[in-house]
């Protein structure tokens, strides 16, 4: 986690930043629709909802409505808030099932207590930390942000929010908020060993103190099957074989003298022994 | 106009999904609106104030409008419903054993979800200040002094 100068956060405002240029991207850019299609299913796995029940739940930073759309698919209605109009535009293009709701989450949800069965929120809660305006406090806008979603949400609902921390202190900064606000939970972290495939997601009970579902690790990879490129932490030695055997390996040595015997050569013929490892010598 | 149209694919793309789009403001999400602006207890329910309205056929989905009648606020939802002139005769208070009437979740799934505003402004019932709704989305968004 160390502090890069690329982070969008350090830019500008949201409203800023999500203009008309940066929202066509997702509604036109293959890969970062993936990207955040992938991480919504992931999301929407850890709300744990019900199942065979359609629920009504918040989408904090909906932008261009591609979580919401998954939320759609498996058959739960939603109201998604944002605070850039560019975004929403271009979730009004896509004709998402959804409300929109334009809203700065630093200034708290205005929604009626018990409204929500649960909350998602894909990339957004990172925008908090930082202080675009003077009067800006970003603990104290988190605190009003967790506070209202707090009541807003049923007791019992969950929410996820799926983060790119900037580095531990914020981390600590928005659990602690969270917590003071009466949220229980915690942090999963999916692929911990990966630098890139690393992902945070903030599960947060209202409520009720559940169990905090494990983070994936990269032997579950079979999960995501898709058409990008695999991550794999896994150095290949043999690259271009091209259907060659491993050289010095046992296939190696008897197709070896399988060519030298149709070149009329001289060979041994072969036994158990062939191409077997000697024993250990000191 | 139209030669920028031919000139530039995107643009005509963009063009005809502005006569599209469908995504209004439901009198669900309207149920559920509150005000938040500093120093309001309440702050609800928000006067509607509609200039445009639009029905929007929705699938009807008799679990969903089952289980979120616990949760409105009957009287609230049927005044709005009277200002957009879309009640459908629904009863002021709410009736007992909806559950197995089709009817009446029918009809409160109409209020619902398929009348929508499309232009217009939500008013906060204390403070008076005004949200503005425009393309069916409400600005939400407050001053920096409220």
């Amino acid at each position: 986690m160390s502090s890069s100068c690329r982070r969008p956060e350090h830019t500008g405002p949201p409203e800023v930043f999500y203009n008309e240029q940066e929202a066509r991207k997702y509604s036109q850019n293959s890969r970062m629709i993936e990207i955040q299609t992938q991480m919504s299913e992931r999301a929407v796995e850890l709300l744990c909802l019900p199942e065979d029940q359609p629920c009504y739940l918040l989408d904090v930073g909906c932008g261009s409505g591609l979580s919401g759309d998954h939320l759609t698919e498996v058959g739960h209605y939603w109201v998604g808030v944002d605070i850039s109009t560019a975004m929403l535009d271009v979730a009004l293009d896509r004709e998402v099932e959804g409300d929109l709701v334009l809203g700065d989450m630093g200034e708290g949800m205005p929604f009626r207590a018990g409204t929500f069965d649960g909350c998602v929120s894909i990339s957004a809660l990172q925008w908090l930390c930082n202080a675009d305006k003077k009067t800006h406090s970003p603990p104290k806008r988190l605190y009003r942000f967790f506070s209202t979603l707090y009541s807003s949400l049923a007791r019992g609902a969950r929410a996820v929010f799926q983060i790119y921390p900037e580095n531990s202190e914020q981390l600590e900064l928005i659990t602690a908020q969270a917590m003071k606000a009466g949220f229980t939970g915690g942090m999963v972290v999916d692929y911990p060993n990966s630098s890139k495939a690393k992902k945070f997601f903030l599960c947060l009970f209202a409520g009720i103190s559940g169990v905090l579902p494990k983070g994936l690790d990269s032997e579950a990879t079979d999960r995501c099957v898709s058409s990008q490129a695999q991550f794999t932490a896994q150095r290949s030695r043999f690259k271009n074989l091209k259907g060659k055997s491993v050289k010095k390996s046992k296939d190696w040595v008897l197709e070896k003298k399988q060519r030298r015997r149709r070149q009329g050569k001289e060979v041994r013929g072969d036994t158990k022994y062939t191409g077997r490892q000697r024993r250990p010598r000191f | 106009m139209w030669l920028l149209c031919f000139c530039n694919p995107i643009l005509v793309i963009r063009c005809r999904n502005i006569l599209l789009h469908t995504v209004e403001m439901k009198l669900l999400t309207h149920n559920m609106l509150t005000s938040h602006v500093k120093g309001v207890t309440k702050g609800y329910p928000l006067n509607i104030k509609a200039t445009e309205v639009k029905v929007n056929e929705v699938d009807f989905n008799a679990q969903f409008v089952t289980r979120m009648i616990p949760k409105l606020e009957w009287g609230p939802l049927i005044q709005a419903a009277e200002v957009l002139g879309h009640s459908q005769d629904l009863p002021s208070t709410l009736i007992p054993n909806y559950e197995n009437d089709e009817d009446f979740l029918r009809k409160v799934h109409r209020i619902l979800l398929e009348v929508e505003v499309i232009e217009g402004s939500l008013q906060c019932p204390e403070s008076g200040r005004e949200f503005p709704i425009s393309k069916g989305v409400p600005n939400m968004l407050l001053n920096e002094d409220e």
